[in-house]
């Protein structure tokens, strides 16, 4: 299996972030294309390409762009750089070792979207990278890439990067708008019809990072160019990534409806220490559990993972070994839920705290059979009753981890005499 | 105590009115400013970014008490933060977490804590020391990092 380098083709290149380096590997040459046609062109193009969010969701790019007045006072571009979700560290590659893609994406997205601000809302972690991309965008700023004109074009765009401060719900993306509002990030309710986001009232886009980066490449190379990779419902290249007891952890981009097992066995270079696959979570923490057996059948697209009632997610694949406790893996990941739960949903708020507590005791080896039913019963009331997907992705991970080790969940149970 | 932000914060906070439609967005990355040149975020800080933006204080403490990344109080010198969530944890995270604690034991410098995912687990386990991120955590490395901070 060989990578597909479409956003990742300069991650390699020494001095990558730099805009001299970038201007010789070909940054940029995209605008003048972009320029020559109209906002509404290059929705279309998007539209075609069946270009799909890359932060999780997976929803169509040009979907997203349609929903955009077509003369609005005033709109925004939202960049979601917050990238929080656990097995995913894709975003980091993409604004520390090619910072010019993002900021070329952004302008061509931005002139889409007829949005002149533009802010790219990263986690506070980020820090060292935050650097990195904000010495990129300085130095577009000094050649007159961005700033009142892009490049001679008559179109003003500001780029703006806003630091977060360590709370994950801020990448979703109403969350992501309160906290940009100074406020908590709290989830927004959803509205029931397709509408844009709003961020200070005006309509607003926001966009993963490796969603904006991949815009570049449909413009120069049409949709047809990216539609020659992927499936029919999955099309285009994807940053997967690898962590987890794998050899060789990292990210590698490559066409989405490749082979799971494949994956992990070429670019992972297989299982730490020689030893056999356990299970592995597809799309960062919140997509339910594989065993081995499915990750043998699965693909790396959405039909394929939706048909093991788990989803691509992030594509950030965490790999368990043989010797991975599954209750201790995912009391692990409910420790992190509880924490990063924002508070505003009574189920999420109180759910994700007594499946920790449930799960830690079956851990400890003090609950009953009993317990499990609990932990199932509050799983259940955890899902689909709360504002956002927090918890019903929570609900989603407890039931496949109980449901398909189930022995072994049983096994730590206390032996009632 | 009282607080003001520096001369050339105050010159920088002119330069961001200006990037924002509207000075809420402002919370945030000044709350970020004031705990840079503090080392935390004293309430009086916050009292001025409230007249700064033109937001009642508590809107300013309610947001502020939100994330997990601002402190209101003093801090040690050093926060070390070792990432405890799943990729770190199956790559040893246990071992280097008890060996950091044992090393910085009784030392005022630092302050330990374990935090959720730092977006690193290629490179697990691995900590962050106040900004800076530290991968692929070794006892080695570990023994170098902290005598070369002391």
């Amino acid at each position: 299996m060989r990578e597909i380098k479409i956003v990742s083709k300069n991650f390699s290149v020494k001095d990558s972030h730099l805009l001299k380096t970038a201007l010789k590997n070909g940054a940029y040459e995209s605008i003048k294309e972009a320029f020559s046609k109209t906002p509404d062109e290059i929705i279309d193009i998007i539209t075609q390409s069946k270009l799909r969010g890359k932060g999780g969701g997976g929803a169509y790019t040009g979907k997203k762009w349609c929903l955009m007045p077509k003369n609005p006072e005033k709109s925004f571009l939202v960049v979601n750089c917050d990238e929080s979700e656990p097995g995913t560290f894709k975003d980091r590659y993409i604004i520390s070792k090619d910072p010019h893609l993002l900021i070329e994406g952004i302008i061509i997205s931005s002139y889409a979207i007829r949005a002149h601000d533009v802010y790219i809302y990263i986690r506070g972690e980020y820090y060292q990278f935050q650097k990195i991309l904000q010495n990129a965008i300085n130095e577009a700023y000094e050649k007159g890439i961005i700033g009142e004109k892009v490049m001679g074009h008559p179109y003003r765009i500001d780029i703006t990067i806003h630091r977060g401060a360590g709370a994950y719900i801020c990448g979703e993306k109403s969350a992501l708008l309160e906290s940009l509002e100074g406020k908590r990030g709290h989830p927004r309710l959803k509205p029931h019809s397709p509408q844009p986001e709003y961020l200070f009232g005006y309509p607003t886009v926001v966009n993963n990072v490796e969603t904006i980066a991949t815009v570049p490449y449909i413009i120069k190379n049409s949709a047809e160019g990216y539609l020659r990779y992927g499936t029919q419902n999955s099309p285009g290249t994807f940053l997967f990534a690898l962590s987890g007891h794998i050899n060789n952890p990292g990210v590698y981009e490559c066409e989405y409806g490749v082979s799971m097992m494949e994956y992990i066995e070429s670019f992972g270079g297989g299982i730490k220490g020689g030893k056999k696959l356990k299970a592995v979570i597809p799309g960062g923490a919140s997509t339910p559990v594989l065993t081995a057996d499915e990750v043998k059948k699965a693909r790396l697209d959405y039909d394929s993972l939706k048909k093991f009632g788990s989803s691509l997610g992030t594509g950030g694949m965490i790999v368990m070994d043989e010797d991975t406790s599954m209750v201790k893996a995912l009391k692990n990941l409910l420790d992190f839920y509880a924490r990063e739960s924002c508070g505003q949903c009574t189920p999420c708020r109180e759910g994700t705290g007594w499946v920790r507590d449930i799960v830690a005791s079956i851990l400890n080896k003090e609950a009953t059979m009993q317990d499990i039913e609990t932990l199932l019963d509050v799983s259940d009331t955890m899902n689909g009753k709360t504002i956002c997907v927090f918890a019903p992705a929570v609900s989603g991970v407890i039931n496949a981890f109980v449901n398909k080790f189930e022995d072994e969940f049983k096994s730590f149970l206390k032996s009632v005499k | 105590m009282s607080f003001s932000f520096t001369k050339e914060n105050i010159k920088k906070i002119e330069d961001l009115k200006k990037r924002y439609p509207n000075n809420n967005a402002l919370v945030l990355p000044l709350l970020w400013m004031a705990q840079e040149q503090e080392g935390y975020i004293p309430l009086e800080a916050m009292e001025e970014i409230a007249d700064i933006s033109k937001l009642p204080p508590m809107h300013i403490y309610k947001t502020a008490t939100f994330y997990e990344m601002f402190h209101l109080q003093k801090t040690s010198r050093y926060n070390i933060k070792v990432c405890k969530t799943l990729s770190c944890s199956l790559c040893g995270k246990d071992e280097i977490a008890s060996y950091i604690k044992e090393k910085i034991k009784d030392n005022n410098l630092f302050a330990y804590s374990e935090v959720e995912c730092l977006g690193s687990c290629h490179s697990a386990p691995v900590m962050q020391i106040n900004d800076t991120l530290y991968e692929n955590l070794t006892t080695q490395k570990i023994d170098k990092i902290i005598e070369d901070l002391k």
